[in-house]
């Protein structure tokens, strides 16, 4: 059994956002909301995390700077694309610096919609993004089983 | 006793051949050095095998032809300096050996007429723990310095080549060295003493440029001040006592034996370089490594302290010998803290032996057992390790071209044997369970003992201690991927083969810890005391095991992940994610920018200016109150 | 709490060692989600449970472990070894002497993993913890002078059966030793080089570029180190056990009521008030030690 679910870090990156999102995030780190009462901890190092939080959209150079953090990170990993700029690109998709959504250029794991994204669902999300660290982490674990 | 002439003459022949032999021979001057090397170092080896149940030994070795042959050389040596330093338009020395040569002339033909003298020559565990010093580590670096010579020469090929004269002396140091330990009559030891005192500039000064020149003649300058005091102490000794002898001074009453004794610690004060005579050791680190290695962390600094711990016994319990003590800490004390502040790699070393070494002379102050103990295993732990640390550095300096600190970055990539010698060294001088660190804290429980203020000295001088040397093994050990030459080919089989010895020789020292205490130390402590200190079975057991676990374990955990660790993930390093490759990053206006680091070196708190003042300034007080308090 | 004494001074050296090799990471982590929920509970919030220290630990070592270079993680091995031999010889009742030797060889360790990455952040906090380490070292050699002075002598099992209050013989080592226990326990204002909360001035500091397993083993290694720390608190009030552990789970209290009042101090401020303040308080005890003789 995984200890996902008891302690997810997450690594919050901003790839375009207009900070709306991050607010939220950072407003259920806040007394109001304290999601750290579910062992939630704002981790600076992609070593360090196990969720991938990201808000914005993504052009060319959000694009490098997310792989590179996503590179950095070890398994099991999931990334939580926050913001519908974030899942989608929103009312930006066209315009000619913006690729899209997060899922462009990286395998998103949960979407939170909203604009900006509520921190319950926020929270709802984190949750969400946990369930999938642990399915992750069976999988590897059922995969090495059958390699080794 | 044939051993010990022979042990004192026998380098000088080897000097003479060195510096007949053209200098083309390099290979027969190999040869002759390793012979040399394994002849003192293995009579040696006899001396401690030898002597080492018995006592002190006293021989007779009456030969008038000796007396005239010494006052001979003296006045050579008096003419030269005086020639020299007119050569040199410096006037200083001159007026110091001439002062120094009228009072000593003058005593030989005056009250020194006839001076009967019943043992020239003894051995004790100390003379033999010292001979086994310059015999095996002595030898080891003059074998070294061959071999670094012949490369010195044709990397600085403006340099004139006067390497037959450099052998010479270094050989002629070791054969003094010799002498000096073994003389029981006191005008021999100052003989030999003052033979040191005039090699000691000319090694300093080979390069002959500007700046050695002038550290030439700073040394010059102090050594023969401190000559000038052991002078004065040989007059007022036996114009007041009619001894001219060690064991006889030994016995003396207090009274009449404390101002010679307090001179001549004067003059060991000035040859281990504690304050206020420090800027001659930091000045002579223009020499050649082998000087460096040689003279100023394992021989001739070590003559210093051996002269002043001959004397603390006749010192115990006087105020002078409290002035000793707290000299002796703030030395530690301010050091330490000066080195924080330095970069260029030689003057870190040439601080830290000043420390340590203040230490010595500091437990030569508290005099006790437990004192003189960790004084001793100190000599012997320093010995060993810091003469690896200025090869290492010597090495770094000229392959790399750079002694600074600064750009030791890498090292462990770019040199990893070197990197890992200089590690053992480093880890010798500060960690645990190595000896310094044992030598240490049995000074701190002596110090406790006597006078609970100098624990200050140890405590923030132990801290900063760890400060410097912390940081420069992280930044020899920093780990960069990719990218780096390989220049272990720079550096000759020779001289990896000198280092690997001295870092056995380390380890080995620190490992037999419990040996080297038994059979070396406790008697010498006891021929002294009576009693040595007894450290608790279970404390030195852990001690071993602590250092025989790191041996077991920093190889095989070295060896596993450098080899055969495959389970592991390599990323790059975290700069936001505006990584660019390996080294380098997107910086502000996009521009590509690498990473560097730098260590802290806090000049503004620990500068060398202001603390070395503080340093003259307490310390020349507190010699005042030293000769104070005995000549009223 | 007489029958836990006799049991402690009836067994062995090596039993106690081992006593406290297996019971120290519980109280340590214990510790750690005491200071964690205290720490929300003073901030308006709930706050994770008090066995969250565990689940971060078991978390770290279910994840992959990525590195920079092959060798960092080795250091990290030596200075939990190093650390456990530390607080097991002070448990075990040796020589004090020896646990300090230990603490500095194992923190050596640390720094080292820090700078073999050539990471910036990784670098300046292996800086500074070497900065913190030059700023509590004076104080831990001036404490094991203290109890010498105090005692007679070094080893720790005689020093906790000293019939009379230490803490009327030192108070003055007892004050130095809690101002710099902030700078041990990592806490504002002195946690320079590798903050445990979502403070992110050097990112991690020191310990940004560990992963999974090696941050997990960093961890209870401070666990290990902490329950060490405490102990030494007990030794100045080991007269009387029920006081001494009162007063040890207090200090630890007190640690977590001055990391939540106090912003993080410069290092130049760091190193200079904890010299400053050793040298006013634990040499003045020294001093009067050595008047009273």
């Amino acid at each position: 059994m995984g200890w996902f679910k008891r302690s997810p870090w997450v690594i919050h990156c901003n790839a375009t956002s207009c900070n709306g999102c991050d607010i939220e995030f950072l407003a259920s780190l806040s007394p109001m909301y304290d999601v750290g009462r579910f062992g939630v901890i704002n981790v600076g190092s992609p070593k360090h995390a196990d969720i991938l939080v990201v808000t914005g959209s993504v052009n060319a150079k959000s694009t490098q700077v997310l792989k590179t953090i996503y590179a950095q990170m070890p398994n099991p990993k999931v990334i939580m694309a926050v913001g519908l700029c974030a899942v989608s690109g929103c009312v930006f998709q066209d315009c000619y610096n913006v690729h899209g959504g997060v899922d462009k250029v990286l395998p998103v794991d949960v979407y939170v919609p909203g604009c900006a994204a509520r921190p319950e669902s926020i929270i709802d999300g984190l949750f969400k993004a946990c369930d999938k660290l642990e399915e992750k982490y069976m999988q590897h674990k059922e995969n090495k089983r059958k390699a080794g | 006793m044939n051993a010990l002439i022979f042990l004192t003459v026998f380098p000088l022949c080897v000097a003479v051949l060195a510096a007949l032999l053209p200098v083309g021979l390099h290979a027969l001057r190999k040869t002759i050095g390793i012979i040399a090397a394994v002849v003192m170092s293995a009579l040696s080896v006899y001396l401690l095998i030898a002597y080492h149940d018995a006592g002190p030994l006293y021989f007779t070795f009456d030969s008038p032809m000796v007396d005239w042959c010494m006052f001979g050389v003296e006045l050579f040596i008096a003419v030269f300096v005086v020639v020299f330093s007119i050569r040199h338009k410096r006037y200083l020395p001159v007026v110091l050996v001439v002062v120094q040569s009228v009072i000593m002339f003058g005593f030989d033909f005056t009250s020194g007429r006839g001076i009967q003298v019943e043992h020239n020559l003894f051995i004790d565990m100390f003379s033999i723990i010292m001979a086994l010093i310059i015999g095996i580590i002595g030898n080891a670096i003059c074998l070294y310095g061959i071999g670094y010579m012949a490369e010195y020469h044709e990397h600085y090929p403006e340099i004139k080549d006067r390497r037959r004269y450099f052998f010479f002396m270094m050989y002629a140091f070791l054969g003094a060295m010799f002498g000096l330990v073994f003389s029981n009559n006191i005008k021999w030891f100052y003989f030999f003493w003052e033979i040191t005192t005039i090699l000691s500039p000319l090694l300093i000064g080979y390069r002959n440029d500007e700046e050695s020149i002038k550290s030439m003649f700073r040394t010059l300058n102090m050594n023969l001040i401190g000559g000038l005091g052991f002078a004065v102490g040989i007059v007022t000794l036996y114009s007041g006592s009619h001894v001219m002898e060690l064991d006889k001074m030994m016995q003396l009453d207090k009274a009449l034996v404390l101002i010679p004794a307090v001179c001549i610690v004067f003059a060991g004060l000035e040859k281990s370089a504690q304050f206020p005579f420090s800027s001659w050791l930091t000045g002579a680190m223009v020499a050649p490594t082998p000087v460096s290695a040689l003279l100023h962390s394992s021989t001739m600094v070590k003559a210093g302290v051996y002269a002043i711990l001959r004397m603390s016994p006749m010192m115990k319990d006087t105020a002078a010998a409290n002035m000793l003590m707290y000299m002796g800490g703030m030395t530690f004390l301010v050091t330490a803290l000066i080195a924080i502040s330095q970069s260029n790699g030689k003057k870190v070393l040439a601080y830290s032996t000043i420390g340590n070494l203040g230490l010595i002379v500091a437990c030569a102050g508290v005099s006790s057992p437990a004192a003189l103990w960790s004084a001793l295993l100190l000599i012997i732990f320093h010995a060993v390790s810091k003469p690896l640390l200025f090869l290492c550095v010597g090495v770094c300096e000229y392959k790399l071209n750079s002694r600074d600190i600064e750009d030791m970055d890498y090292l462990i990539m770019r040199v990893p044997k070197l990197a890992a010698a200089m590690m053992v060294g480093m880890a010798g001088m500060f960690l645990a369970p190595f000896g310094m660190i044992v030598g240490k804290f049995a000074t701190l429980k002596a110090f406790l003992d006597q006078s609970p203020l100098m624990a200050m000295s140890i405590a923030y001088g132990s801290a900063a201690t760890v400060f410097f040397w912390s940081k420069w093994m992280g930044k020899i050990m920093t780990i960069k991927y990719g990218v780096t030459k390989l220049m272990e080919h720079l550096i000759s089989g020779w001289e990896k083969f000198v280092l690997a010895v001295f870092a056995a020789a380390t380890l080995l020292v620190c490992l037999a810890f419990p040996l080297v205490s038994s059979r070396l130390v406790d008697p010498y402590v006891q021929s002294v005391f009576g009693t040595y200190p007894v450290p608790s079975t279970f404390t030195l057991s852990v001690i071993f095991g602590m250092l025989a676990s790191l041996f077991i374990i920093l190889p095989l955990g070295l060896y596993y992940y450098g080899h055969s660790s495959k389970e592991y993930k390599r990323v790059g390093t975290y700069f936001g994610g505006a990584n660019i490759d390996e080294l380098s990053f997107r910086g502000p206006m996009d521009r590509q920018l690498t990473a560097e680091t730098r260590n802290y070196y806090m000049s503004k708190y620990f500068g060398e200016g202001v603390l070395f003042n503080i340093g003259v300034f307490i310390s020349l007080t507190l010699i005042l109150i030293m000769f104070g308090v005995v000549i009223l | 709490m007489n029958t836990l004494i006799e049991i402690y001074q009836s067994m062995s050296i090596f039993e106690r060692m081992l006593a406290y090799v297996i019971l120290a990471p519980f109280i340590g982590g214990l510790l750690a989600g005491i200071d964690r929920k205290l720490t929300a509970r003073l901030q308006g919030r709930v706050g994770p449970p008090i066995r969250q220290s565990f689940f971060d630990v078991l978390k770290l070592f279910q994840k992959e472990s990525v590195v920079v270079n092959k060798f960092q993680n080795f250091p990290i091995i030596l200075f939990f070894i190093f650390t456990v031999l530390a607080g097991a010889l002070f448990f075990g009742g040796a020589n004090f002497l020896l646990t300090v030797f230990s603490l500095t060889l194992s923190g050596v360790f640390f720094v080292l993993s820090g700078f073999s990455v050539s990471s910036p952040y990784s670098h300046v906090g292996a800086e500074r913890e070497i900065i913190q380490t030059a700023s509590y070292e004076p104080m831990i050699i001036l404490l094991a002078a203290g109890f010498y002075l105090a005692t007679g002598t070094f080893n720790v099992g005689e020093i906790a059966l000293y019939k009379k209050p230490l803490i009327l013989a030192l108070p003055g080592i007892f004050a130095g030793y809690l101002f710099i226990l902030t700078i041990k326990f990592r806490k504002s204002p002195f946690d320079l080089s590798m903050s445990h909360e979502a403070h992110q001035e050097l990112v991690r500091g020191l310990t940004t570029e560990f992963s999974g397993p090696a941050l997990a083993l960093i961890e209870i290694t401070h666990w290990y180190e902490n329950v060490l720390l405490l102990g030494i608190i007990y030794l100045f009030f080991a007269f009387n056990p029920w006081l001494a552990l009162a007063v040890t789970f207090g200090s630890y209290l007190f640690e977590i009521f001055i990391d939540n009042n106090y912003a993080r101090f410069k290092w130049q401020l760091t190193f200079m008030s904890s010299w400053v303040f050793t040298a006013a308080v634990a040499v003045s005890n020294v001093i009067v030690f050595g008047l009273i003789r």
